[in-house]
């Protein structure tokens, strides 16, 4: 696919909760076509503190709208920049980056898409994509606490939706790995993406049950296109670039410590 | 070369990852990521952390080795409108040595670039660099072998770089490009940990600028053959910097990661800066720094 370097115009700035905001930006052209999963290097503003690009995955391209989401939580000075953007502010991306996950084979298949913290983002766009299609998704979504949990109005529009926070103010309590939706180990697909413990603990389930199970990594990047070799995973193939060999991976092919 | 503007190897991959964003004959030359003489995995992540105008790196010369760059790569990227440079790093002269005969056999290859000075590897790499007996073993070996532009890449981790580029020079490397990445680390305060697998790692990025500059300058004045000179250049005015003070061509390495299509745009940069100062080609401007 081709990747472009942008200049995208913020037309909103949805702060979601204390630590997340939701961008919304648009183009004076057609965005160019962006596939669920993948992400974009965004340009913080080069100065010392932010000086590499940030990786983001895609949340949600409204096509209607000409609009593309980023999710973002606010970690460090570069998110905390990102989350201070304004209605008409540029930010510069490249982007589509990356892979995407892959289709479950039949209309039937049982689906889970299985997220925590800001790693829902890119299910939103997969979930909706998947819907388009005529699938039937489970979204299962984890966090601390009810306050936590994101953009659950979004999923309910394409699928159903269960959660788990760690206080019990929302759905059941306890990690989403331990949600009682899991008891019946009968889905056909599992795509997970949040916090490396909580997509291990995914992996080792779907590899136990011999679900086929992919998992969206967020290694630390410098380029995004694979030249510097920096954020590499340890695979069955080798050290591969999460930027352009992910950053989805089918689980059986991760060396993770699970 | 068509223009004094190259990108410096490990960060700009074989160049085919740049093409949706620029056109490659624009640019004078491309110095392909770090080959060995069999595959490395490298070392282990997190091999990068941010730094204050920079970042460390401690890729530690991932590549599929020499064979597989011949029969698998170098079909893809001989065709290039543009200088195609090998570099070329080994653990052992002799090393060294069979990779230079290997790639001396390839016709779209003007010339190697020979790493002297990767501080992110245990064996060979950097030690090569540091030292003046070394360093004019490793270039005198491979000058035997090697019939066309030996450009030899120098450590900045050194006391006296004008050392060993007088002594590569002496054994016959035909031009130096300096400075590989300076040894540095980064620790975090929260896990107590290093940032860095490997503990200690390179550093490029604006931040290694002066130091880079300083280097190159006083190279420029010890040697005869050109230098080429990066570290930390970001735009068309570092790149002036560089040539202002004695080098001859220049390398874009990390800010290709933030912007892809940078070295185009120095290139343009350059070519404004001679129009307006009215020179008429960049070989003018190479050591014109007034003092």
């Amino acid at each position: 696919m081709k990747k472009f370097i942008l200049d995208l115009t913020v037309v909103d700035n949805v702060r979601l909760n204390y630590q997340y905001v939701l961008l919304k930006l648009t183009h004076s052209e057609k965005l160019p076509p962006v596939l669920p999963g993948q992400f974009a290097e965004v340009r913080v503003d080069g100065s010392s503190e932010t000086f590499l690009r940030r990786p983001i995955s895609i949340n949600f391209i409204d096509t209607l709208r000409n609009e593309l989401w980023l999710l973002i939580q606010v970690v460090g000075a570069g998110t905390r920049q990102l989350a201070s953007l304004r209605q008409g502010d540029m930010l510069n991306m490249i982007f589509p980056l990356g892979n995407t996950f892959t289709v479950p084979a039949v209309k039937n298949a049982k689906i889970a898409l299985i997220g925590g913290g800001v790693g829902v983002a890119p299910l939103l766009m997969y979930g909706e994509w998947l819907y388009r299609k005529g699938f039937e998704c489970n979204f299962m979504i984890g966090a601390r606490s009810r306050e936590d949990l994101l953009q659950l109005d979004e999923f309910s529009k394409y699928g159903h939706v269960f959660t788990t926070t760690e206080d019990g103010t929302h759905g059941e309590k306890g990690y989403i790995t331990q949600h009682s939706l899991l008891n019946t180990p009968d889905f056909d697909y599992i795509f997970t993406c949040g916090p490396t413990p909580m997509m291990k603990a995914v992996s080792r389930y779907a590899q136990e049950n011999g679900i086929f199970c992919e998992a969206s990594l967020e290694n630390t990047m410098a380029c995004g296109i694979g030249s510097c070799l920096c954020c590499v995973t340890d695979t069955t193939e080798g050290n591969l670039c999460v930027c352009t060999e992910g950053p989805i991976f089918n689980v059986t092919k991760l060396k993770w410590q699970i | 070369m068509k223009n004094p503007v190259m990108t410096a190897s490990g960060t700009f991959g074989y160049g085919t990852e740049f093409l949706d964003f620029m056109d490659l004959s624009r640019i004078g030359g491309i110095i392909v990521k770090g080959t060995t003489l069999r595959e490395r995995q490298g070392n282990p992540y997190p091999r990068m952390a941010e730094t204050p105008s920079g970042m460390l790196n401690a890729v530690g010369l991932q590549n599929k080795g020499t064979q597989y760059f011949i029969e698998h790569i170098y079909p893809d990227i001989k065709d290039y409108d543009t200088s195609i440079f090998v570099n070329v790093s080994g653990s052992s002269i002799e090393e060294y040595v069979e990779i230079a005969e290997k790639i001396n056999e390839l016709d779209k290859i003007p010339g190697i670039e020979l790493n002297i000075s990767c501080p992110n590897v245990k064996e060979g790499g950097m030690a090569f660099g540091v030292s003046c007996p070394l360093a004019s073993e490793v270039v005198k070996a491979v000058r035997k072998v090697y019939h066309k532009e030996l450009m030899v890449k120098l450590s900045p981790n050194v006391t006296d770089v004008a050392e060993i580029a007088r002594a590569v020079e002496y054994e016959g490397a035909d031009s130096v490009s300096l400075i590989n990445t300076l040894l540095g680390m980064a620790v975090n305060a929260k896990t107590r940990k290093p940032v860095l697998s490997t503990i200690t790692g390179g550093l490029s990025g604006p931040a290694v600028k002066p130091i880079a500059l300083r280097m190159v300058w006083q190279v420029a004045n010890a040697v005869k053959i050109p230098v080429v000179g990066l570290g930390g250049i970001m735009n068309a005015n570092d790149a002036i910097e560089f040539m202002l003070v004695g080098a001859s061509a220049v390398q874009i390495g990390t800010a290709s990661f933030i912007d892809p299509a940078i070295s185009v745009k120095i290139v343009e940069g350059i070519n404004a800066y001679l129009d307006e100062n009215g020179f008429v080609s960049a070989r003018e401007i190479v050591g014109a720094m007034e003092v």
